[in-house]
């Protein structure tokens, strides 16, 4: 009897590991996007398609705001003449920097590590996020999150 | 058979043309004999395609097939649903009261009327989908626009799944209002609990298969809710503490990766038409028995018509 259980309860285990792949055919996270330089004042959307990112400047720098809604996930579109990014699925609104003001968002999107490489260009990484939770320090000025160029 | 083989070899033998009378004159013989057998043999047959015709519940075919004669007796009926594999679920006799509509309303037989047909117009629109990331969505417009009755099989499947949601839904409810949930048939209402999530289950998974930007968004909004699971979810709480992040938690598990993408899109695929189908009707077989065992359709007390009322026997 034990040991019958133990065999299925160890089949269970392999059967639900069997749903986690160790190999994943996913978009990249890290790329280069440029020089500073290359980017002017306010949103500048030619990445969004590509690596669903938008690449913000303002009078700090430049950064980088990874284009995921922080309600569902859905991406949010750049309303140029209202000067916000709205979120076609619920309508959370977000300023030009990406701090949320309206509708179901919890907090502002999260803007993605960046830093200069050797040559000059900006290496964008989205596997590391600044966040800033609602009612928690924001990580929005820490170092990598924004370049001051 | 050394008959037949004897006639062969002397025919053969007259073939051959040697002049040999004997074998000759024996073989006109016997080859009049088989002529006869064969007339017998015809009329005979006639004769019994004539009486199939006219009396086919004597055959030995029928009653192989049928096996139980059909007697306007209660006995002959009951055993008639007994025998049959897909009405013995059914119970042999029920009150003509459980099945009044206005107290039954029909729901749990038409939900399941509805399910039969999903899964006969879901098999048919296998044969022209691909549950590839390339292909699913132009397989939708092919389906749509340029397969035979494709459209038609599109949009029976598509209403169909709204329909069975609101079916599902307001079997609940009148389950409910007659308090049919109540003993002894609790068991049976969380079966039916757990029919009606794979019934949302069913109708979650096949929002994403058309691919289009209502599916994706749709599944990219209910699988980020798996983010919040407590204790299994990133996002969750506890979470962070059980080393929970986007590549190891339960919304992985059910993406094949940390985006919608074609992982995702064969999954919903497979939960959708292979999986939950499975499950779901294994449910249903045990709903479905659990009904007649717990005493039938729950309804209004027995009703007597006045004509059926017997005077009680005087002792």
């Amino acid at each position: 009897m034990a040991a019958v259980l133990g065999t299925l309860s160890v089949n269970l285990l392999m059967f639900l590991r069997f749903f986690y792949p160790r190999a994943l055919y996913e978009p990249k996270v890290k790329f280069r996007i440029g020089y500073p330089s290359d980017f002017g004042f306010g949103v500048d959307t030619k990445f969004q398609n590509q690596y669903r990112i938008w690449v913000v400047r303002n009078t700090e720098g430049v950064f980088v705001i990874s284009a995921i809604c922080t309600h569902l996930g859905c991406t949010p579109d750049w309303k140029a003449s209202e000067n916000k990014f709205k979120c076609p699925c619920h309508g959370s609104g977000y300023d030009p920097e990406g701090i949320n003001f309206e509708g179901p968002a919890p907090r502002p999107m999260d803007r993605a590590h960046v830093e200069l490489d050797p040559e000059g260009q900006i290496v964008v990484d989205l596997s590391h996020v600044y966040r800033w939770p609602k009612g928690e320090p924001s990580q929005f000025n820490d170092p990598g999150a924004i370049i001051r160029a | 058979m050394p008959e037949t083989n004897g006639t062969n070899g002397s025919a053969a033998g007259n073939g051959a043309g040697s002049g040999d009378g004997n074998g000759n004159g024996g073989g006109q013989k016997k080859l009049a004999t088989v002529l006869a057998d064969a007339k017998a043999v015809q009329t005979r047959a006639v004769e019994e395609l004539k009486e199939t015709v006219k009396a086919p519940e004597k055959t030995d075919v029928w009653k192989s097939i049928l096996r139980v004669k059909h007697d306007e007796t209660p006995r002959s009926r009951a055993l008639g649903v007994l025998s049959n594999v897909f009405l013995h679920l059914h119970p042999a006799k029920i009150n003509r009261d459980a099945v009044a509509y206005d107290y039954t309303w029909g729901m749990g037989g038409m939900t399941f009327f509805v399910y039969i047909t999903l899964v006969f117009t879901g098999t048919l629109l296998m044969f022209y989908y691909h549950p590839s990331k390339v292909v699913a969505f132009r397989d939708i417009l092919y389906l749509e626009s340029d397969v035979p009755f494709g459209k038609l099989l599109r949009n029976m499947h598509r209403w169909g799944a709204h329909l069975m949601v609101i079916m599902v839904e307001l079997h609940m409810f009148r389950v409910y209002l007659t308090g049919s949930y109540k003993k002894p048939r609790e068991f049976n209402w969380v079966v039916g609990v757990l029919l009606l999530v794979l019934t949302l289950l069913l109708s979650f998974t096949g929002y994403l298969l058309p691919d289009d930007q209502l599916g994706f968004w749709a599944v990219t909004v209910g699988t980020n809710m798996a983010r919040a699971t407590p204790l299994l979810g990133h996002d969750g709480p506890f979470g962070a503490q059980m080393g929970m992040t986007a590549f190891n938690d339960v919304r992985f598990g059910l993406l094949g990766g940390s985006i919608v993408d074609s992982n995702a899109l064969l999954r919903a695929y497979i939960w959708h038409c292979v999986a939950i189908p499975i499950i779901a009707s294994l449910f249903m077989i045990v709903h479905f028995w659990r009904v007649r065992k717990d005493g039938g359709i729950s309804g209004p007390a027995p009703m007597m018509l006045e004509s059926e009322i017997k005077e009680p026997k005087k002792v």
